[in-house]
């Protein structure tokens, strides 16, 4: 068995990949629902129901979407420069934590002003967070997967200190809550019914802004090329560490985006189950992406379904949440494969 | 001994070889000559069992050898020492040789009886290299033998040899030549793999023409020439450009007492001085890994923590950046095009625009002008011939002749006043060579000013004005190259590596107790 490139890459194989990911997924995951004793047609139908079969659930799953398309961003941009930022739930967290610090009365400004306020401070926090993994990484050659998601434990650990003491609301009944964010910061709910809120409406500004950069800018073609060929780039005077340090402030902004927008749309006021894991999920919705910008929207709003519904069809019948991680978890593989088999070709005889 | 029949594969529509049949006869050095992607190095996989054919078979003493199989290929006496070794650095020369002719299952291991056989192979053929020597500790000659012994050490009877003398020095390859030698005499058939015309005339009794995966024919050494060989091989007649003597003008380049350390404090440029003149081509002569490239990197702004003078238009070029250098007027051809050179994953017009992404002809307040770029790169194809399937194409499907067309339009369309080109040749066919040839011509007929680093002497003697030998980071004089003598460069480049040589050894001895 030999494994080759292809000459050509066709589109349609790109595109396809993903659905033959998903396909296998669904497929392999059967064989846990025959196993939990569930009619597998049974399972499915209930998972899409209550991921998009009602105005309520279309309207969660789009909510729950929100933090996973700027996680998504933040890794899709950092991996195109193989720059493996695994810190994004970290960077969710500092970003919440800004938005907590200015967002509860520190200072008052008018709703136009104080969400954009929240959003960038949010992201300068998140950008704040890489800096010294991003420098350790471009100075002394120290691995960033590590330092980025060590990083993780002492933003959550330092989340989980001010929530118990300096920062916790006395209003709170004891709960380890932070004081809620003042009404001139709320993102305003997009919908009369459901959460929905104006979060996705920049989550979705941020995808084509990532798009357009990736696209059409010098800096955009820096992160390319740097991403897929280091060496080339920095002969050809592409200033290398620069650039990673570049796309790392951008992906820890796009992270910490997730953060306040967590805080100030969803919850109202930070918490330690702000989030289960959106930046860890960020990975699997940039792989199956492709790290494409534009392809992080529907991949964040797919693996958001699949938990939004997973949820639906275990209340329904007697099936675990659980499945959900597992499928993610197999798409995000079969997507892998998929990848691969988009680039190359497999010849089973010499 | 060895009979091609017939032998054809297929790489989708491309045949990399066509219905090729011919013999190879016990005690000849059969030469394999082609261009790049003329079919030689398929048509060895196939042999030694990489690859299978579609059609036609391989035959060893009239039995049809198995294809698909590396193992069949080493029982039937076939053995190949790569262009790249595959030894084990950690391992001595003796290990390295038994590797693999040992049963997996057995705890003993005959290592004297297997040292009485080397060192029967070594006098018979002349292979000087200490066994118990580690193989970190070796020179590229010497590790070159081990790859020998290592086939001789199977009984091998068929030796396939890719490029072997890309690697070796003058007095190392004429030593080669002479093992060779001795090798036929024994009886062995030697299929030498090459594109260097007059070694092929030196060392093979016949030479097998390959162009575009078809035989073109074979032809007894004897009978031929240079120039009949170089016609079959490429199809027409190809005359490389010669150089017409031009007054060379100012200095473009000066470089006083360049010194640069490696990061643990190696010396790799030890006090060079050199300068290049407006309308002519320095050549720089050496063995790889002698300096080269810590110059070329110096020169082309990668190494700003380099020591001494290096002034480009008589301004230093101490801390500007490859961005900077290129703005000034610098032209740099990278060594390894593939690694360096191009981003393979992106496009033609991008590897073209991205030396000066900031030139305000193809950007716009941090935005790039696709239109402007993909229009520039355009023209450049077209001026510089790179056959592609458009500027939108991506570059790692190019050939590498067309992938150097690419560094040349990209290095050279600026018109720079100072030109580094660092193996410029290194690979290409004789279309190709010959076209980067005269563009770096051209070139000087407008006043650049060329540094040719090279480790082809043909080249040197005949491409350069002035010529320099580098070894261990040290720069020679620089002279005419009308006052050179391959000879006095081969020694040139030979005599520290000798002592060298010996130093090695005796670390090696060190590392045996």
């Amino acid at each position: 068995m030999r494994i080759e490139p292809r000459e050509t890459v066709s589109w349609l194989r790109v595109g396809l990949a993903p659905v033959f990911a998903v396909a296998a997924a669904l497929f392999l995951c059967s064989a846990l629902i025959l196993w939990a004793g569930v009619s597998v047609p049974e399972a499915y139908v209930l998972l899409l129901k209550g991921a998009f079969g009602s105005a309520f659930a279309l309207n969660e799953t789009l909510t729950r979407s929100i933090p996973l398309i700027f996680t998504g961003l933040a890794a899709a941009v950092a991996f195109r420069a193989k720059f493996y930022n695994i810190g994004g739930e970290g960077q969710l967290y500092a970003g919440a934590l800004a938005a907590t610090f200015f967002g509860t009365g520190l200072l008052t400004l008018p709703p136009v002003l104080m969400i954009p306020f929240l959003m960038i401070a949010g992201a300068l926090a998140g950008g704040a967070l890489l800096i010294v993994p991003v420098l350790l990484k471009t100075r002394l050659n120290v691995d960033e997967v590590v330092t980025t998601l060590l990083l993780n434990f002492v933003v959550i650990l330092l989340v989980g200190y001010l929530i118990e003491g300096p920062w916790k609301d006395p209003m709170a009944l004891g709960w380890p809550q932070a004081a809620s964010i003042i009404d001139e910061g709320v993102l305003p709910p997009l919908l009369a019914k459901g959460r929905l809120h104006l979060g996705l409406i920049i989550a979705l500004a941020a995808a084509v802004l990532v798009f357009v950069m990736m696209r059409t800018t010098v800096k955009g073609f820096e992160i390319r090329a740097v991403g897929h060929n280091a060496k080339a780039a920095e002969f050809a005077g592409i200033p290398v560490g620069r650039t990673i340090i570049v796309t790392a402030m951008i992906s820890g902004g796009l992270a910490g985006m997730a953060g306040v927008s967590e805080v100030a749309g969803l919850k109202g006021y930070l918490t330690l189950d702000l989030s289960p894991g959106f930046g860890y999920t960020g990975i699997a919705v940039a792989m199956l992406a492709q790290l494409h910008p534009l392809a992080v929207v529907p991949s964040a709003i797919f693996l958001s379904a699949m938990f939004v519904g997973a949820d639906a069809m275990s209340r329904a019948v007697n099936i675990p949440t659980y499945l959900a991680d597992v499928m993610v978890g197999i798409s995000v593989l079969a997507m892998l494969v998929a990848a691969m088999l988009a680039q190359y070709r497999v010849r089973w005889r010499g | 001994m060895l009979t091609f029949r017939n032998v054809t594969k297929r790489f989708g529509t491309l045949a990399a070889n066509d219905g090729i049949s011919f013999d190879v006869e016990p005690g000849e050095v059969l030469a394999l000559l082609g261009e790049n992607g003329a079919g030689k190095t398929t048509l060895m996989n196939i042999l030694f069992g990489h690859y299978q054919a579609d059609e036609g078979v391989v035959e060893v003493d009239g039995r049809p050898l198995p294809g698909g199989s590396t193992d069949a290929a080493i029982k039937a006496g076939i053995d190949m020492v790569h262009q790249h070794f595959t030894l084990a650095d950690n391992l001595t020369v003796l290990e390295n040789i038994t590797l693999g002719t040992e049963s997996l299952w057995s705890l003993r291991q005959d290592k004297t009886g297997a040292k009485r056989k080397i060192a029967g192979l070594v006098e018979t053929f002349g292979l000087a290299v200490d066994p118990d020597a580690p193989v970190r500790s070796l020179s590229v000659g010497e590790r070159q033998r081990v790859e020998i012994l290592k086939a001789l050490y199977r009984d091998s009877r068929v030796l396939i040899l890719d490029e072997p003398t890309a690697v070796l020095t003058p007095g190392e390859t004429e030593q080669l030549f002479r093992t060779l030698k001795a090798l036929t005499a024994d009886g062995l058939a030697v299929i030498f793999i090459s594109h260097k015309l007059h070694e092929i005339l030196a060392i093979s009794d016949r030479v097998a023409v390959l162009r575009a995966g078809k035989l073109v024919g074979i032809v007894e050494t004897e009978a031929a020439d240079r120039r009949r060989l170089a016609e079959m091989m490429v199809g027409r007649e190809v005359e490389r450009p010669a150089l017409d003597r031009v007054a060379a003008g100012d200095a473009v380049l000066d470089v006083e007492g360049l010194i640069l350390k490696s990061d643990d404090g190696r010396l790799l440029l030890d006090q060079v001085d050199l300068n290049v003149r407006a309308y002519e081509i320095v050549g720089i002569a050496g063995v790889a890994g002698n300096g080269q490239s810590a110059l070329a990197d110096v020169l082309s702004g990668l190494r700003p923590d380099f020591e001494g003078k290096v002034e480009h238009l008589g301004q230093s070029i101490r801390g500007v950046s490859p961005r900077h250098l290129v703005e000034r007027g610098v032209g740099r051809i990278p060594e390894d095009r593939q690694a360096s050179g191009v981003v393979g994953e992106m496009a033609v017009w991008e590897n073209l625009a991205s030396e000066d992404l900031r030139n305000p002809a193809i950007s716009r307040a941090g935005f790039i002008d696709r239109k402007a770029a993909l229009s520039r790169a355009d023209r450049l194809i077209e001026a510089f011939d790179i056959r592609c399937k458009g500027a939108s194409a991506e570059t790692r499907l190019l050939s590498g002749g067309n992938m150097q067309k690419l560094i040349l339009a990209r290095a050279l369309s600026p018109e720079p006043a100072f030109i580094l080109a660092n193996q410029p040749i290194r690979g290409l066919d004789e279309g190709a060579i010959a076209y980067v040839q005269s563009q770096l011509l051209e070139a000087r007929e407008r006043g650049a000013a060329i540094l040719l680093m090279s480790e082809d002497l043909d080249e040197l003697m005949a491409f350069t004005d002035r010529l320099a030998v580098i070894r261990d980071g040290r720069l020679s004089d620089l002279r005419p190259t009308a006052e050179w003598t391959i000879a006095d460069l081969g020694l040139q480049m030979s005599a520290q590596r000798a002592t060298g040589r010996v130093e090695a050894g005796l670390v090696g001895a060190g590392h045996a107790d």
